[in-house]
């Protein structure tokens, strides 16, 4: 074998950096800003966001996209009527305008959507907050707890309740009804992030420095938890509207005056042959509705990523 | 791996109380008539009212009303339906017919959600990808019976290719379009989970280890990307069946396939209370049985809780 | 390497790199991972690549057969192996020179095997791929032959075992018998024994080195440590940004290093440094130039001090019959007791360092975590400046937390992410309510001053900082007190060679200017001789020897604390300086 060389690349002085140099001529980054900045190079991002601005619209001031009644001045003449000028969607069984009832009905999908996911958030988020957090005796009673209410899916659950409580039905109960056995998922998921982020060393750190343990897990470990939290809920909220629609059609939603979109596709069923268009529109509408919360969803999801945003 | 079975068993005794136990509070806890109240609108003949107050022990207080109803939950007698019909036999002549409809279903769906999540997963932010992706949002997103009216329309009434209705013939090929409906509203989830776990699994440690042994791509992929990647997606399938469940239900009523499903279904259209407790009940201890089922299939496939 | 048999084959090499270029596709576009390396090696040598994280050592091994990550990929420069470029090689020559011609074992051995096949089928798996066998039965003859051959006693029962069932130890050498499955010419070992403890880690090195010489199979071993590096490998090469920066006789380049980024690395390992402690006298008179640390000056200064000090009075921390006994789950509803620590007794003289040294598994850190109050004591008393800090009331415990702070291990876990580095350092002021919110900030600014932070970086975050950097901020919050004890759970081990020695230097400037009392917890013997003045040495959750530093590593009484002396990479290599 040949003895090797022994080779000394060149060197300058300056090349050689000084040890652990600090980079402050970096842009500033966090996890938000960087979940905020690549978010920002989404195309579909702006156009989910402005999908859901537009729904919000319609939900809070209906009257700026139609001025035709959508319950009164319904002709049965009109009766599945194609669309006609003033009447871009054509008509219902009933000859109500589709188009109106459509706008009309985004505020009680968006309400019961927005309520149901609220009531499951803050449900999961203190259960499986505690379990996760507190372990032992607690962890045992709230896991075993979410276990049976996770055992019922959440719409077999609200026919139920919707079906007992009858004389009650309203955005309220629904929303109840819907998030009351939503939450156990949420509860599991955050409940096993909290598992992982509380082994880790800056909790203890925390703790040293004489801290509550509650103090600890509002300050340092909540905080650290909640992404998943985030993404589940927008993916949900998109689920609590198709859950309503569902009830609705089932016929155990809100009562059948009131005008939802799970209402309408319900009430069109029967005319499926004849006028598809009076099903297919409101369909459109709660699809898209659902298809902008669980993109922005996944979205969110993809820029939280913490694989793809590791560096270093 | 016993005792992870006598565990897991020992587990849902709590959970299947917990839950009959929820339901029967949801129901009979509430102030006022329970009876009246499940009626809704509807008032029973008295004869009919009678029967009841006499199933649920209506004179018992409430903690003993359970333990009756709970008594006969497990001795099989489960009330009669508003047709007089024993739930019983209800139950056993619809059960086949939703279990045929549910495994074709659930065949459609692990097949393609594990196939198309592989390639998705293989082919990270190429066109494939995102074409599954788009889909796949699209598909999530229209609730179960917008799909079974759009299938009916299109490809029954518009394209002729299959019946509108099952009905009484629940044959393999006139059950499919329903079956590949129930599959297409579940199949996101498991093809969502499939590709991001068929992405991290690819970057595992061993997967490199095996790729240095010289074993080529074509045995990698399946003995050490597919095989490990399989485990979250039957896990995760527990929480479809919830979903398939109320898709069964929607399913086959507007197919009227003549299950468990449409008969749940037309209970509820018709407001028919206590039959939809009776119904929504035996659904959920179905529920939790699936559950310790796939929870077995997990210790076999991960030797990890086998042999822990 | 004096075996010269086979003459003819070592004119030619066996591997031959020339310019090998790679990069790798990031967030922040392409980035030039190893930038033009060139070397050699011939039939049965071992080869060393050192150098520190991010150098490109371990992109170069794994780009030889083409095992880089997906965003990465070979820019140029050629590999050349039986007279072909295995750069511009097909993906089924490739597949026929991994395994066969070139083995790969990789760094950590829990996270290589796959955990759903047991381990017969793993290592079978590498024997049919590469034809060593026909039937399966042949398959499995071998598959256990190799298993033997690697040192794992009765094979035979273990191949139907799954990797969750082995050690770390044990792991490892089922994947140094992957990769000699096939008798490969070449082994490529990527940090084979970092993740395992010192001792296991010499036995792996022993063996892998007894079975690459008796096949006369050549060994590119890839290491952070130039001392383990100098000891097992005939060749040494220091890589640096992704470039060469020496290369040479491994001998040569310890003791007559030229370039001055491996004159760096030499003066700043532990392990070399305790060998060259008896020359420290002449290194001190010259003044550190730079940023560039010598860490037996350090010591040697750092012992001189100590000499001097006061040691009366009531020792800073003080243990008596310390005991700790967890409750071990046992399958099913069964439990069993298990005691982490055994009646341990020690005393830390005020303004001193000592060093609690041991394995996984030893219990020092579960000393650590009941001195800092983190978990319960079973039995037995702390005491903190002569006080009982095992029975504290509320306000007492935390007027007692007030003077002890912690500094932890995971330079990416004990910061918390989602804040930023000022909220971080001014948490233990909130949390205690000293002063106002100016004065905070004010104690903020002099505690970065004191760990040579810019005070700029107050608003950045964790992520944003590199690992001794956030050593340094843990530091800083552990100082926002002024405590008079740190507690310091391995808090330099994670760190690279250049970056640690300015850790250390930074803690020993702290402790000669606040006074401060140290509880070092350590693995790693090497650093207890550059930074303790006392130590105590634990095996199996008791102290086995304890006593002064010097006398101990000159005069080890136990037979364990020789076997950890020993399993010091590097210690026996004579240095010229």
């Amino acid at each position: 074998m040949p003895k090797p060389e022994h080779y000394v690349a060149p060197f300058d002085e300056n090349e050689m950096a000084e040890v652990d140099k600090i980079k402050l001529d970096e842009k500033p980054s966090n996890l938000w800003r960087d979940a905020w900045r690549s978010l920002r190079r989404r195309p579909l991002f702006y156009i989910s966001l402005a999908a859901v601005f537009v729904i919000l619209l319609m939900a809070l001031f209906p009257t700026l996209f139609t001025d035709v009644a959508p319950d009164k001045d319904c002709f049965l003449v009109d009766s599945n009527g194609g669309p006609t000028e003033g009447h871009p969607m054509g008509f219902t069984r009933l000859g109500c305008d589709v188009y109106a009832r459509v706008v009309w009905g985004a505020r009680t999908s968006l309400a019961v959507g927005l309520l149901a996911t609220l009531i499951s958030g803050v449900l999961g988020v203190i259960m499986g907050a505690l379990a996760g957090f507190y372990g032992g005796w607690v962890d045992s009673v709230l896991s075993r707890l979410g276990d049976i209410f996770f055992s019922i899916p959440y719409i077999l659950a609200a026919v139920v309740i919707m079906t007992t409580f009858s004389d009650y039905r309203n955005v309220l109960t629904l929303a109840f009804a819907i998030g009351g056995f939503a939450w156990a998922s949420l509860a599991r998921i955050l409940r096993s992030e909290i598992l992982r982020v509380k082994s880790g060393d800056f909790v203890m750190a925390s703790t040293a420095t004489g801290r509550t343990k509650f103090g600890t897990l509002i300050s340092h470990v909540l905080p650290n938890s909640i992404t998943p939290v985030i993404v589940y809920l927008t993916l949900s909220l998109g689920g609590a509207i198709v859950a309503e629609a569902t009830l609705s059609f089932l016929g155990v939603g809100l009562g059948p005056d009131v005008m939802s979109w799970g209402n309408d596709i319900s009430a069109a069923q029967t005319s499926i042959r004849t006028a598809p268009m009076t099903l297919i529109w409101p369909s459109i509408f709660l699809t898209v509705t659902v298809l902008a919360f669980i993109t922005l969803g996944e979205l969110v999801r993809d820029a939280l990523d913490p694989k793809a945003r590791a560096r270093g | 791996m016993l005792m992870y079975v006598v565990r897991r068993l020992l587990q849902a005794v709590p959970v299947v109380i917990g839950t009959t136990f929820l339901i029967y509070f949801m129901v009979f806890s509430m102030p006022g008539d329970p009876i009246l109240a499940m009626f809704g609108d509807k008032t029973p003949s008295p004869a009919v009212y009678d029967a009841l107050a006499a199933q649920y022990h209506l004179d018992q207080p409430f903690i003993v009303q359970y333990g009756l109803y709970m008594k006969d939950l497990f001795t099989g007698n489960l009330g009669t339906t508003f047709s007089g019909e024993d739930v019983g036999t209800v139950l056993a002549r619809t059960f086949p017919v939703t279990l045929k409809l549910a495994a074709m279903a659930i065949t459609f769906e692990f097949i393609t959600a594990v196939v198309l999540g592989l390639f998705a997963g293989l082919r990270k932010g190429k066109l494939f990808d995102n074409i599954t992706l788009v889909i796949g949002l699209i598909l999530m997103s229209v609730p179960i019976f917008v799909l079974c009216f759009i299938a009916q329309y299109f490809v029954a009434i518009k394209w002729g290719w299959a019946s509108p209705t099952v009905g009484a013939d629940t044959s393999f090929s006139n059950m499919l379009l329903p079956a590949i409906v129930l599959a297409l509203s579940l199949f996101t989830t498991s093809m969502r989970l499939m590709r991001g776990t068929v992405i991290d699994t690819r970057s595992r440690d061993w997967v490199r280890t095996a790729y240095a042994k010289g074993l080529p791509a074509r045995r990698v992929i399946p003995v050490h990307v597919l095989r490990n990647s399989l485990i979250p997606v039957v896990t995760n399938s527990a929480a479809n069946f919830g979903v398939l469940m109320v898709g069964a239900t929607v399913t086959e009523g507007i197919f009227n396939i003549p299950g468990v499903g449409n008969t749940l279904y037309q209970a509820i259209v018709r407001g028919e209370g206590p039959t939809v407790v009776s119904f929504v009940t035996v659904m959920v201890l179905a529920y939790v049985a699936i559950n310790i089922l796939v929870d077995l299939l997990y210790a076999v496939l991960d030797p990890r809780i086998r042999y822990a | 390497m004096t075996q010269e048999t086979n003459v003819t084959d070592y004119a030619e090499p066996l591997v031959s790199i020339k310019d090998l270029e790679i990069g790798f596709q990031t967030g922040n576009g392409f980035v030039q991972a190893v930038k033009g390396v060139s070397f050699d090696i011939f039939p049965g040598e071992t080869v060393a690549i050192v150098g520190e994280s991010g150098s490109g050592k371990s992109t170069t091994a794994t780009g030889i057969i083409d095992l880089l990550p997906s965003n990465g990929r070979i820019t140029g420069g050629s590999v050349m192996f039986g007279g072909k470029d295995l750069t511009k090689a097909s993906k089924k020559e490739i597949v026929e020179v991994r395994g066969r011609e070139i083995g790969y074992v990789p760094q950590d051995p829990m996270s290589n095997l796959n955990p759903v096949w047991n381990v017969g089928f793993q290592v079978r798996e590498a024997v049919l791929a590469n034809n060593m066998a026909k039937s399966k039965k042949d398959a499995d003859k071998r598959a256990i032959e190799v298993l033997q051959e690697a040192g794992l006693a009765d094979a035979e029962r273990r191949m139907k075992q799954f990797p969750h069932q082995f050690s770390g130890g044990m792991r490892q050498r089922v994947l140094i018998g992957i990769g000699l499955a096939a008798d490969p010419k070449l082994l490529i070992a990527d940090e084979p024994t970092s993740a395992l403890d010192v001792t296991v880690q010499r036995v792996i090195l022993d063996h892998l080195e007894s079975l690459t010489r008796e096949k006369n199979t050549a060994l590119l071993l890839i290491t952070h440590d130039l001392g383990l590096a100098a000891e097992r490998a005939s060749k040494v090469i220091v890589m640096y940004q992704g470039k060469i920066a020496e290369a040479g006789p491994s001998l040569e380049i310890l003791q007559n290093p030229q370039h001055p980024y491996t004159k760096r690395l030499i003066a700043a390992a532990p392990s070399l440094a305790s060998q060259r402690l008896k020359s420290t006298k002449v290194s001190v008179t010259e003044a550190p130039q730079g940023d560039e640390i010598d860490l037996a000056a350090a010591s040697a200064h750092r012992h001189a001090v100590v000499d001097k000090a006061d040691h009366a009075g009531a020792p800073a921390i003080e243990v008596k019959d310390l005991t700790k006994v967890f409750s071990i789950r046992k399958g099913g509803f069964r439990s069993e007791p298990f005691t982490a620590v055994d009646k341990v007794n020690f005393q830390v003289p005020r303004g001193t360092t000592m060093a609690l040294v041991g394995e996984s598994g030893s219990g020092k850190s579960t000393v650590a975590k009941m001195v800092l109050g983190l978990e319960t004591a079973t039995e037995g008393e702390i005491l903190i400046a002569g006080k009982d800090a095992t029975a504290l009331g509320r306000a007492e415990m935390l007027e007692h937390r007030r003077r002890m702070q912690p500094v932890f291990q995971d330079p990416y876990g004990s910061l918390d992410p989602m804040r930023s580095i000022g909220a971080i350092i001014r948490e233990p002021l909130d949390v205690h309510k000293v002063g106002d919110k100016k004065s905070r900030q004010q104690r903020v600014n002099e505690v970065l001053d004191e760990v040579a932070l810019p005070r700029m970086i107050a608003s950045r975050y964790p992520n944003e900082l590199s690992g001794g950097q956030r050593q340094r901020v843990a530091i800083a919050r552990a100082l926002a007190l002024k405590p008079d004890v740190v507690i310091l759970d391995e808090a330099v081990s994670a760190l690279d060679v250049l970056v640690q020695a300015q850790v250390l230097q930074l803690l020993a400037d702290l402790q000669e200017e606040l006074g401060l009392t140290y509880l070092f917890i350590t693995h790693d013997l090497a650093v207890v001789r550059v930074v303790a003045d006392d130590v105590a040495v634990m095996e199996r959750g008791k102290i086995v020897e304890k006593g002064n530093v010097e006398e101990i590593f000159a005069n080890a009484k136990t037979e364990y604390t020789q076997k950890l002396l020993d399993a010091i990479p590097g210690a026996n290599i004579p240095l010229g300086a």
